[in-house]
């Protein structure tokens, strides 16, 4: 435990320096990511014990705040949420070194670095914070620090038109959690995460929204998400990795947390986060298909992968309310495990565009392409990432999809059909958001990667320095070892899902069921591997000898392509957005050619978040003009406002008096 | 033994449809082992690169020939076992299929070709619509049987499910299997280069040992999703697993002159319309869940 607490000082005080040194930039960078690399190295040790159950007692601090207490504590729980935090964090940081570099001499470097050791300091209090005062108080921490890095380009309109919708969602979210933890300590006498179960019982319905809407806005549930797509393309790249891969997951700690907290839960909370779930995956992916910023896409498959875990927590209360320990072990730890793998493939493709960036200097896709030639590293990085993002077997994403789906179907097989038909979604939604997936990330990569550049930007693009490259295959590879050591890696969850379940003694059995499969499915990992290694041979001894040219691409004899001919992202998407259009809502510009001799041809699409301008736009414009009804209140006469606050005062001193 | 009798009789199949098209429009058809020769004819040959291509262009079929292999393995031949069966290998399976096209649509999109772009864009639309479809049916087929693997799903659907469910969930396998494999009316096989579109577009710049790989993955694929759908349309079991394995292969074979029936009398559909059957297909194995739920 003292590990830490080690650790979070490393980072405050590694930020404060690098703050200091701010005239400095070179070296306040250095300082500042240094010590935020050797901070999550320190605090990945107690994580890993914390997880395999290890951990020791919970650390009380003296603190002078009413009902606060400076107690953090690492149960499996946190300790699970705590490592993947620690382990992109610490990476993005080495990244970060190189990628703020151009940055050195006109922007306060010193200060985002304060910042960005901050964000990773108050995740890991969020984590393992265990009284509600100081959690909130972490949690309002976490957002500020974000917050300052979104708005770290803050010249752009854009960015700071982003900072303001993040800071709005996030405080609208904040309140919720107030209310949910006011409610839950007023009924239990006590702001301690020990004491808090004492007081759900009779309103765990109402607790269990509130926490979902507090939660799921910063987890980025649909239709709470309109923040994220803005928010996490405007930062710079290294923080996009660390907001989307783990700031997002805080939100689905806390809910886990709430779940665990609020005791046995009735048939419907199952159905609400499937449901959930699926719009987001649904919508989320459909979204990213649409966008062609880079940045923008992964944002968007965000959504998409935040509604798949909410889709494995909504399978594993299922299998809790219907009491099946097999169902709800197999959805707990499939969702719970894809937070792990979204941190890792995520914080990785956006590091990876974060290179893009830097090395081809622009992120519209419809510019670049060819960039696999260009950046190697990068690009076999991406591809590792996009292929993992996808599903696909062997990488480990293919894993925490597995397990979902496998304690879906043994629902759907042994339950009734009440809880079947829920279960039934998932199947059939997991196999749709898959498939979609998959076209999203072939566009992705295959568009921005592969072909010829379609600019000249991409085309002169070079591979970015060591310190960028490593932390990207440092993450690939751990995205390969889950999905080759999957077995390991779900019994290694024991702790965590012992803890979650109303009958731990049946979670080893269900774990081993799921072992087991995944066993074989890690052998069949295996076996691809070898069989493509036989057929490389293989095709390398055929040709061995033989002629073997190159020329242009074929393309039916054509032997004069541009690369301006090549298929867009655009149009690589249209078959599926057109498909879609009544949801996605694209808009086209276009100058169609006229006349004999047509000149000045021109068509753009863009898809803005349907969520933003058909639910919150409204709202929030009528809430505006209603307000600004009140406008003659702000006079700006400070005596007028002195009587204002006396009368109130005096009012509330009567009432008072009054009632009592 | 089922690995073994895909992995040699595959490309037969597509040899049947050919041979029952060409009896339908009257004409004589190639010899029964045409496609093996075709294979053995590029595995001889030489190959010509683009230079925009990558190593992706030759990863790319070596993966999907790779991936059907492994997905062969994983099939029941009529009630036969398959050569490997674990609970929710039916997931690994389809993810072994998707990871074979994500492989061939990225090998697509190595030459920077829009010909191949759009079969690329158009064979990841089929796979998103054709996959929910896929794992509606397997579904169904689970909860029918109460197992959680491919081969005890197949090993005796008719005691599981009732007979008019079984026939949706064939209609609905047979959607994917002709969509997935890239047969009318989703994609017309027999005819190169940019009309299609779909399947044979993406594969325009490979030749070789190259092509031959990606030729004979297809026709596995196609043997595959054959055999799945004929576990489903001919759900009767004999009991010694040599009967089992001869009914599953008069299935298969029934399979092949069905599909060669219907692609001498139907025209490819138009695009716009092949979501619709896609949507349609997961419809139908919606269906076929409900008839199964009590």
């Amino acid at each position: 435990m003292s590990l830490l607490l080690v650790s979070l000082s490393v980072l405050a005080l590694s930020g404060l320096a690098a703050f200091a040194l701010s005239r400095a930039p070179a070296v306040a960078s250095r300082v500042g990511a240094w010590g935020a690399a050797a901070g999550c190295a320190i605090g990945i040790v107690p994580a890993v014990r914390g997880i395999l159950g290890e951990a020791e007692a919970a650390v009380r601090l003296p603190w002078s705040i009413p009902v606060g207490a400076f107690s953090v504590g690492l149960d499996p729980l946190s300790a699970f949420f705590l490592l993947p935090t620690l382990f992109l964090g610490g990476l993005s940081a080495i990244y970060g070194v190189e990628y703020m570099k151009p940055y050195e001499g006109r922007k306060a470097i010193g200060a985002s670095w304060l910042f960005f050791n901050a964000l990773l300091a108050s995740m890991a209090l969020v984590l393992t914070a265990k009284n509600a005062v100081l959690f909130l108080l972490a949690w309002e921490a976490m957002a500020l620090s974000s917050f300052f890095l979104v708005v770290f380009d803050h010249e752009k309109e854009k960015a700071r038109e982003a900072g303001w919708t993040y800071m709005v969602a996030t405080h609208l979210g904040t309140a919720f959690l107030i209310a949910f933890f006011l409610i839950l300590g007023q009924r239990s006498g006590s702001l301690d995460f020990e004491a808090l179960p004492a007081g759900a019982r009779e309103a765990a319905d109402l607790l269990f929204l509130l926490a979902l809407v507090g939660f799921g806005t910063k987890a980025g549930f649909a239709p709470l998400h309109v923040w994220l797509p803005e928010a996490h393309p405007a930062a710079p790249s290294h923080v996009s990795a660390v907001m989307s891969g783990v700031m997002l997951k805080t939100g689905i700690y806390g809910l886990v947390r709430a779940i665990q907290l609020l005791g046995p839960p009735p048939p419907w909370w199952g159905v609400l986060l499937v449901a959930i779930g699926l719009t987001s995956g649904v919508f989320g992916v459909l979204f990213a298909l649409a966008q062609h910023d880079l940045k923008r896409l992964l944002a968007y498959c965000s959504v998409e992968n935040v509604g798949i875990i909410a889709m494995g927590l909504g399978v594993g209360l299922l299998g809790l309310s219907y009491g099946s320990p097999v169902v709800a072990t197999l959805g707990f730890a499939g969702g719970l495990l894809h937070v792990l793998n979204h941190a890792l493939f995520k914080g990785l493709l956006f590091l990876g565009a974060g290179s893009v960036l830097r090395g081809a200097k622009t992120l519209e896709m419809e510019r670049l392409g060819g960039l696999l030639k260009r950046m190697p590293w990068t690009g076999g990085s991406f591809l590792a990432g996009a292929y993992a993002i996808s599903g696909l077997p062997p990488m480990n994403g293919f894993v925490s999809e597995f397990a979902i789906l496998l304690g879906a179907l043994a629902g759907v097989v042994t339950l009734p059909a009440k809880a079947a038909v829920p279960l039934l979604a998932v199947v059939g939604g997991l196999a749709l958001i898959g498939g979609l997936a998959a076209a999203c990330f072939a566009k992705a990569f295959g568009i921005s990667f592969l072909g010829e550049p379609r600019g000249e930007q991409a085309s002169a693009a070079k591979e970015t320095g060591l310190a960028m490259r490593i932390p990207m295959a440092a993450l690939a590879l751990a995205c390969a070892a889950i999905g080759f050591l999957a077995p390991f890696a779900v019994r290694a969850l024991r702790p965590m899902l012992e803890a979650l379940a109303h009958a731990p003694a049946a979670v080893p059995a269900a774990l081993d069921r799921l072992a087991i499969a995944l066993g074989w499915a890690a052998g069949g990992a295996a076996a691809f591997a070898a069989l493509c290694a036989l057929l490389a041979w293989v095709r390398r001894r055929l040709l061995a000898g033989r002629p073997v040219g190159e020329g242009p691409t074929w393309d039916c004899g054509y032997a004069q392509p541009t690369a301006r001919m090549q298929y867009t992202a655009s149009s690589f998407a249209e078959p599926l957005t057109t498909l879609f259009s009544l949801l996605l809502g694209t808009h086209r510009r276009e100058a169609l050619p006229k006349g004999l001799f047509p000149a000045g041809v021109a068509l753009s699409t863009e898809t803005p978040d349907a969520c933003r301008e058909r639910i919150f736009r409204p709202i929030f414009e009528a809430v505006g003009s209603a307000f600004s009804r009140l406008r003659w209140l702000q006079h700006g006469r400070v005596q007028l406002y002195v009587v204002a606050i006396a009368l109130t005062l005096f009012v509330l001193l009567a009432w008072k008096m009054g009632v009592s | 033994m089922n690995l073994l009798l895909g992995i040699l009789l595959a490309p037969l199949l597509s040899s049947l449809i050919l041979r029952t098209k060409a009896l339908v429009a009257g004409r004589q058809g190639p010899p029964w082992l045409q496609p093996y020769f075709d294979i053995a004819k590029l595995l001889q040959k030489g190959a010509v690169y683009s230079r925009t291509a990558t190593g992706l262009f030759v990863a790319g079929p070596i993966g999907a020939l790779s991936a059907t292999l492994l997905a062969a393995a994983l099939i029941p031949l009529g009630g036969c076992q398959a050569s490997v069966s674990f609970e929710g290998d039916l997931f690994l399976f389809a993810g072994l299929l998707a990871a074979a096209r994500f492989l061939s649509i990225l090998a697509a999109l190595d030459v920077g070709l829009s010909f191949e772009g759009m079969g690329a864009s158009r064979e990841a639309l089929y796979g998103a619509l054709a996959e929910p479809a896929l794992f509606l049916a397997l579904a169904a087929g689970a909860r029918g049987s109460g197992s959680l693997s491919l081969s005890g799903i197949f090993a005796s659907p008719l005691d599981g499910i009732a007979a008019p469910a079984l026939a949706l969930l064939a209609g609905a396998l047979l959607v994917v299997a002709l969509a997935e494999c890239a047969r009318i009316p989703f994609d017309d096989p027999a005819t190169h280069l940019e009309l299609t579109m779909v399947h044979e577009v993406m594969v325009l710049d490979h030749g070789g040992p190259d092509l031959a790989f990606i030729e004979y993955a297809s026709s596995l694929k196609f043997w595959i999703l054959g055999t799945l759908l004929g576990g489903f349309a001919m759900p009767i079991r004999i009991g010694g697993s040599l009967a089992n394995a001869l009914l599953g292969l008069g299935a298969v074979a029934a399979l092949g002159v069905a599909i060669g029936a219907v692609e001498s009398t139907m025209a490819r559909l138009k695009l716009q319309r092949v979501p619709q059957l896609l949507v349609g297909a997961g419809v139908l194995a919606a269906v076929a869940l409900v008839l199964g739920m009590r």
